[in-house]
């Protein structure tokens, strides 16, 4: 006899937001009938923080990792102790998504110190000699744009472009060991939708010496608080190569970067941690010496 | 042994024979006479009925020939059409037919021709690349796959233990294993690439589809990489077939995957083939997206940039207008490739994947957009990194600049083919301002519609002249601008300038590779346009650069080249043999089997169809000719190319013609025949002209020999006599034996004509015994023996010598008794020699006397020839009774009964008892054809009522016919 439980969502691409319904089946397949004890379905959302080992000790980093900020934890009950026919029961649900008081729904977001997650799950309790049956599933959340308690930045007004030049003498590290170069480059904005590409061009006007490779890189800043304050973290999500060896000079070069789904969200800044992203654009050259400009960008949901 | 033999007397009609004269005189103007009359008089004439038959023949009046009357005329059916429509009405219908086959074409043939072109255009130019950028370097190949099996190899005896843990670390290595470099020839590269192809094929179907991405992204890796250059567009060839194979397999799984339900249908099904977009469901949507977003985060941008455009078709499941926003955002970001190479393949490929997905009423732009954005970089080419790169490699800039030419043809081409044409001379426009650029001049030579570019041909000239870089070299220019001026002809009166700045060019080429390169295009326009005179000034120039230092042993495939286009587009044929220069040219082939070829491609020309040649130099450049094809034949020649080679010097024996001067021609036939011992075909050829020859003399003399030419057609059947023996096939030995004997007698050589009957008697018994020769003997033998008739006894032997010694090589030959051929044979003898028996035969040699007059039905002829037939009859008796009951020997009893009721005196009771028996004997077994019984008597009633032969009506009283 086996039983098979599954969780199916009715969205294909399972992304839900706040005040939404959730709503799906939940199928059993069995080649017999059989009883149970009940079936549950639990949603649960919560932000994990964990503390970086740089800023305190690695068993601590370990034991000391911050509580878990719930964001839902909703339990229903499906139905109560029955026996189930054999073949395929399909029993379809809906539950509203409603946060716990003085919370929001935040975006779904995996990180290196911040994970921000979703699941809906469903038990089936079964009599003491056999084993429950469970099955989970992961949902999204995304924002929704315009509506009120959104947690997500204000949209400032700065969606103007930017221009920026790099030369030796602008190095803050100095000059040192830079061949003499002339970097011309524009970025549509900084300010940027999460579901469009970031755009924007450089050329290299001059260079004495060959390059090698061109990057763009998209790091993330994670900011924990906790007991001795806050720790801050820059990591890097990806890291995309738009000039490949020697490129001509004088032409534009696309900047071109689609922001990966799950290791971005809106830029999140809330009492116990932030989420936010930078850009460095990268010149290696030929030599392998390195240079790097960085952009904060803010990222929001529209 | 006669008193075994059935009496026989030959029935000799005296009213009959006076009848027959009159008919014998009548069937001289034969309706056919004048057709075929030249060459065998005989036979036809032996065509009238030769039987005792009284009907008179009429002659009609005018004869036209029912099949030259059929080819003439159209079918009757069009021509009562075209006879009743009035002319509007048949212009009408005429209208209408084209429109019927035009709109047909345009529904059905276009898309499909359409697709043809886009997947051909590349497909040509794939073999051809592959074929031309090798290298005998080491290519280097990074990656993590394909090592196992190596790996297994060494640790093979290693403990079970030992062996799991090998399996757990080859696993693990296959997942993110170390990447090897490896060294690789050529073969072995070319090798790895398709156990790649394979490997992601295998990946892919055992649902491995990360690794088989993996393989993706390490194969457009290696695109990235130009360590080996000259090789770099094979492997551009090779990868992109690999994502190109990568892209379908994502492609046909994300349609078969999606779970589509047709409008008013339930049941989940594949898309079908050509969906669009709103129909697909959202799950394979999120499938596909999540496709891209994967590639998004590739970290090298030459990968990136493959795998993307080889999942370019994918974007149709999300919607229709990513491709157009897709196309050209690639084509910006291709500007980061750094070396000028990869970029422009890149674009190529993006150029190629593009078209596959983009429809004519698409946006096109990309193109143009592509090859701008390369002419902007262009003064990349010649940057510090390429020079550096070229150093390290040893490879001259003009051949790094071929490099480039493949993938930008394949970019103008498509411009050319897909944008219209105002775009083409904007574009024209702007590639001046580059005009001192040699790649960009030649692309646009080769990529441009020939027409448009053989118009400026001068303009062109000129610029080539103006090109200061050292990019693409000289002659590779000028061979460029030569195919357009050779696909389309420049405008007639810039023929000589063009000739003239052509040639002071070439002039300046001193290495034999690039003269020979840029001449093998050149000598078509030369040939098409312009006389003899200049034609021959280039071919003594092509041997004085050729021959120094043996240069044409390296080039003899553009040699082989000139001469096909020489032939083909030389408007006299004559005058190109006749050339000072050719034959010398045709020496240059070093190689016994490239000259043969060259032979055969000359002496195929459609010329010797047509024409004939009387000129001493042409039949001896033709003899040259046909002497290297006919020396190259040898035991091992196959057995095809003997007959092509056979044919070809057939034609060139047909092709010399000297009119009137026949000693000449048979002089030519003399040395052709010294010339061709080798071949039969050639030799039987060569025996049918003399044959001609002599006919013709006849012809002209009408009959009437003088001593000369009396002397001259007894060379003619001496030539022939001597020939026919080389030949190897005794098949083909008699046909000519017979022929040439019939000749001879027909001009009164009766001693040749003699020797050639007798030459077949004694070639007969070389036939081989076997079904097949008895089907030719049995045909052979009827026609000779109805030539015997008429050939007069040579009165040094006895009466009938020939026919005699013929029956006794026939009964001596290896015959298959079940088959009967010599019943059959024996029958016709009757036959004849029961014609031979009267007074006067059905037919004659023109001024030869034969039998009848020679012998003037004498007694003691006439009992020769009575004793001749009882011993055939007996014989035939003997082989009916070996033969035994079956339906063979019924058929043949009603046979032979047939020519004994006809031919023998039946008041003899032995002969007329005999027929009875034989008509007893045909229905006796059962197997009778009764209905052609009854035929034959109600034949023979009506010929004896006529004939009034009582002796026959008694016969046909006693015969008896079953009814049934």
């Amino acid at each position: 006899m086996s039983i098979n439980l599954d969780l199916k969502l009715k969205r294909a691409d399972k992304v839900y937001s706040q005040e939404e319904v959730i709503s799906g089946v939940i199928e059993i397949v069995s080649n017999s009938d059989f009883k149970h004890d009940g079936i549950t379905l639990t949603v649960e959302g919560c932000v994990n923080l964990q503390i970086s080992s740089k800023n305190v000790g690695i068993l601590e980093a370990f034991y000391n990792s911050v509580k878990p900020i719930q964001i839902i934890n909703l339990t229903c009950e499906v139905i109560g102790p029955s026996r189930l026919p054999s073949g395929t029961t399909e029993i379809p649900f809906q539950i509203p998504l409603r946060p716990k008081a003085n919370t929001v729904f935040y975006e779904t977001y995996h990180g290196v110190y911040v994970n921000i997650s979703y699941s809906i799950r469903c038990d089936m309790k079964r009599s003491f000699l056999s084993k429950d049956l469970q099955r989970c599933q992961q949902f999204l959340i995304h924002y929704k744009p315009n509506s009120p308690n959104c947690p997500q930045l204000p949209l400032k007004d700065n969606r103007k472009s930017v221009t920026f030049e790099l030369s030796p003498a602008k190095l803050t590290s100095g000059a040192a060991g830079a061949p003499d170069f002339l970097l011309k480059g524009y970025l549509e904005t900084v300010c940027c939708s999460i579901t469009k590409p970031f755009k924007g061009h450089l050329t290299l006007v001059k260079c004495a010496a060959p390059v090698r490779s061109i990057e763009l890189q998209l790091v993330r800043v994670e900011t924990c608080g906790c007991a001795e304050g806050y720790a801050r973290e820059a990591t890097e999500i990806q890291n995309l190569q738009i000039g490949d060896g020697d490129v001509p000079q004088n032409i534009a070069i696309p900047i071109y970067m689609v922001f990966p789904r799950l290791f971005t969200c809106p830029t999140l800044i809330t009492t116990n941690f932030k989420i936010e992203f930078e850009i460095n654009i990268v010149v290696v050259f030929e030599d392998n010496h390195l240079i790097t400009n960085n952009f904060p960008i803010i990222l929001v949901r529209e | 042994m006669s008193s075994h033999l059935p009496m026989w007397k030959t029935l000799r009609n005296e009213d009959m024979s006076k009848k027959k004269r009159l008919l014998s005189e009548t069937t001289f103007d034969h309706p056919l006479k004048n057709v075929v009359m030249e060459r065998i008089p005989r036979r036809i004439l032996g065509s009238t009925p030769s039987t005792g038959r009284t009907t008179p023949v009429s002659t009609p009046v005018t004869f036209t020939d029912p099949l030259a009357q059929a080819l003439k005329k159209l079918d009757p059916l069009t021509e009562l059409i075209q006879e009743e429509m009035d002319p509007l009405s048949k212009m009408a219908a005429e209208m209408d037919v084209v429109d019927a086959t035009f709109t047909k074409k345009d529904v059905k043939m276009i898309p499909k021709e359409k697709q043809l072109i886009k997947t051909d255009h590349w497909s040509h130019k794939k073999a051809a690349i592959l074929q031309k950028y090798t290298t005998s370097e080491k290519l280097s190949m990074v990656t993590s796959f394909l090592m196992e099996g190596e790996k297994v190899v060494v640790k093979a005896q290693s403990t079970a233990v030992d062996k799991v843990q090998h399996r757990l670390e080859q696993l693990d290595s296959f997942e993110e294993g170390p990447q090897r470099k490896l060294d690789l020839s050529q073969a072995e590269y070319l090798h790895k690439i398709e156990q790649l192809n394979k490997e992601l094929v295998h990946a892919w179907n055992s649902e491995q589809r990360v690794k088989s991405l993996k393989i993706a992204i390490q194969c457009a890796k290696m695109l990235a990489d130009t360590d080996v250059l000259p090789f770099y567009p094979s492997k551009f060839v090779l990868i992109t077939d690999i994502l190109d194979c990568f892209g379908k397999l994502v492609y046909e799984r994300l349609r078969t995957k999606a779970e589509y339900y047709k409008p008013g249908s339930k049941i989940p099904t594949p898309l079908p083939e050509n969906f669009t977009p709103d129909m697909v469901p959202d799950t394979a949507k999120e499938t596909c997206l999540n496709w891209f977003f994967k590639i998004a985060s590739i970290r090298e941008l030459v990968p990136r940039l493959y795998v993307e455009m080889a999942l370019l078709s994918s974007y149709n499941f999300i919607s229709i207008n990513e491709y157009p926003e897709a196309l050209s955002r690639l084509t910006e970001i291709i500007q980061g490739i750094g070396n000028p190479l990869v970029a422009i393949y890149a674009r190529c490929y993006l150029c190629r994947v593009g078209l596959s997905v983009t429809t004519k009423g698409c946006e096109m732009n990309y193109l143009k957009n592509n090859f701008e954005y390369f002419l902007e970089t262009y003064q990349h080419i010649f940057s510090r990194s390429v020079k550096g790169e070229l150093h390290k490699q040893k490879i001259t800039l003009g051949t790094y600049m071929t490099l480039y030419t493949p993938a930008l043809d394949f970019i103008m081409e498509s411009m050319v083919n897909h944008l219209p044409e105002s775009i083409l001379s904007d574009l024209l426009a702007k590639c001046k301002r580059y005009s001192n650029s040699s790649l960009i001049l030649n692309t646009i030579m080769s990529g441009f519609k020939p027409t448009y570019v053989a118009e400026r041909t001068l303009q062109f000239l000129s610029m080539i002249g103006q090109c200061t870089d050292d990019g693409i070299p000289l002659h590779s220019l000028l061979r460029t601008l030569g195919l357009c001026v050779t696909v389309c002809s420049p405008p007639a009166e810039h023929h000589k300038p063009i000739l003239n700045a052509v040639w002071s060019n070439v002039a300046q080429l001193s290495k034999p590779a690039e003269y020979i390169s840029c001449i093998e295009v050149w000598v078509q326009f030369i040939a098409q346009n312009f006389s003899t005179r200049e034609l021959n000034t280039v071919l003594s120039d092509i041997i004085d650069h050729m021959v120094p230092n043996r240069c044409y042993e390296n080039h003899s495939v553009e040699l082989r080249n000139i001469v096909q286009k020489l032939v083909q587009h030389t408007s006299d044929f004559e005058s190109l043999l006749a050339m000072e220069n050719f034959l010398p040219l045709i020496d240059l082939f070093s190689e016994e089997s490239t000259k043969v070829e060259i032979c055969k491609l000359i002496l195929s020309s459609d010329y010797f169809n047509e024409q004939k040649t009387s000129d001493a130099v042409i039949t001896n450049a033709l003899m040259f000719l046909g002497t290297i094809l006919h020396d190259s034949v040898n035991a091992i020649t196959p057995e095809d190319e003997n007959r092509q080679i056979g044919d070809i010097l057939c034609n060139i024996i047909r092709a010399v013609d000297f009119g009137n001067d026949f000693e000449q021609q048979l002089q030519f036939y003399v040395d052709a025949r010294g010339a061709f011992a080798n071949l039969d075909s050639v030799l039987s050829q060569l025996v049918q002209s003399v044959n001609l020859l002599a006919v013709n003399t006849r012809q002209i003399i009408k009959g009437l020999h003088t001593r000369k030419t009396g002397d001259f057609v007894r060379a003619c059947a001496a030539y022939c006599f001597i020939t026919i023996p080389s030949i190897e096939s005794p098949k083909i030995r008699l046909k000519l034996y017979l022929l040439s004997g019939q000749v001879a007698l027909f001009n009164h050589c009766l001693g040749q004509g003699d020797a050639c009957f007798k030459a077949i008697l004694s070639v007969i018994p070389e036939l081989p015994a076997c079904m097949d020769t008895e089907g030719f003997l049995l045909p052979f033998v009827r026609q000779f023996l109805s030539t015997l008739l008429v050939v007069p006894d040579n009165p040094e032997r006895g009466v009938l010598s020939l026919t005699r010694m013929l029956l006794n090589v026939l009964r001596n030959f290896d015959w298959n008794q079940t088959n009967c051929c010599l019943v059959n044979i024996y029958i016709n003898v009757v036959d004849l020699l029961s014609i031979m028996a009267q007074d006067v035969y059905p037919y004659h040699v023109d001024k030869v006397g034969s039998n009848d007059s020679l012998w003037g039905s004498d007694p003691r002829f006439i009992e020769e020839i009575d004793s001749m037939t009882s011993i055939i009859i007996g014989e035939i008796l003997n082989l009916l009774k070996a033969l035994g009951q079956c339906r063979k020997q019924s058929q043949l009893a009603a046979e032979l009964f047939l020519k004994i009721s006809i031919r023998a005196d039946l008041s003899v009771p032995q002969t007329s008892g005999l027929a009875h028996n034989l008509w007893n004997l045909c229905l006796k077994n059962g197997y009778a054809d009764i209905k052609y019984m009854g035929k034959i008597k109600d034949y023979l009633t009506s010929k004896s009522l006529k004939s009034n032969n009582r002796h026959l009506l008694e016969l046909i009283d006693k015969l008896e016919l079953p009814r049934y």
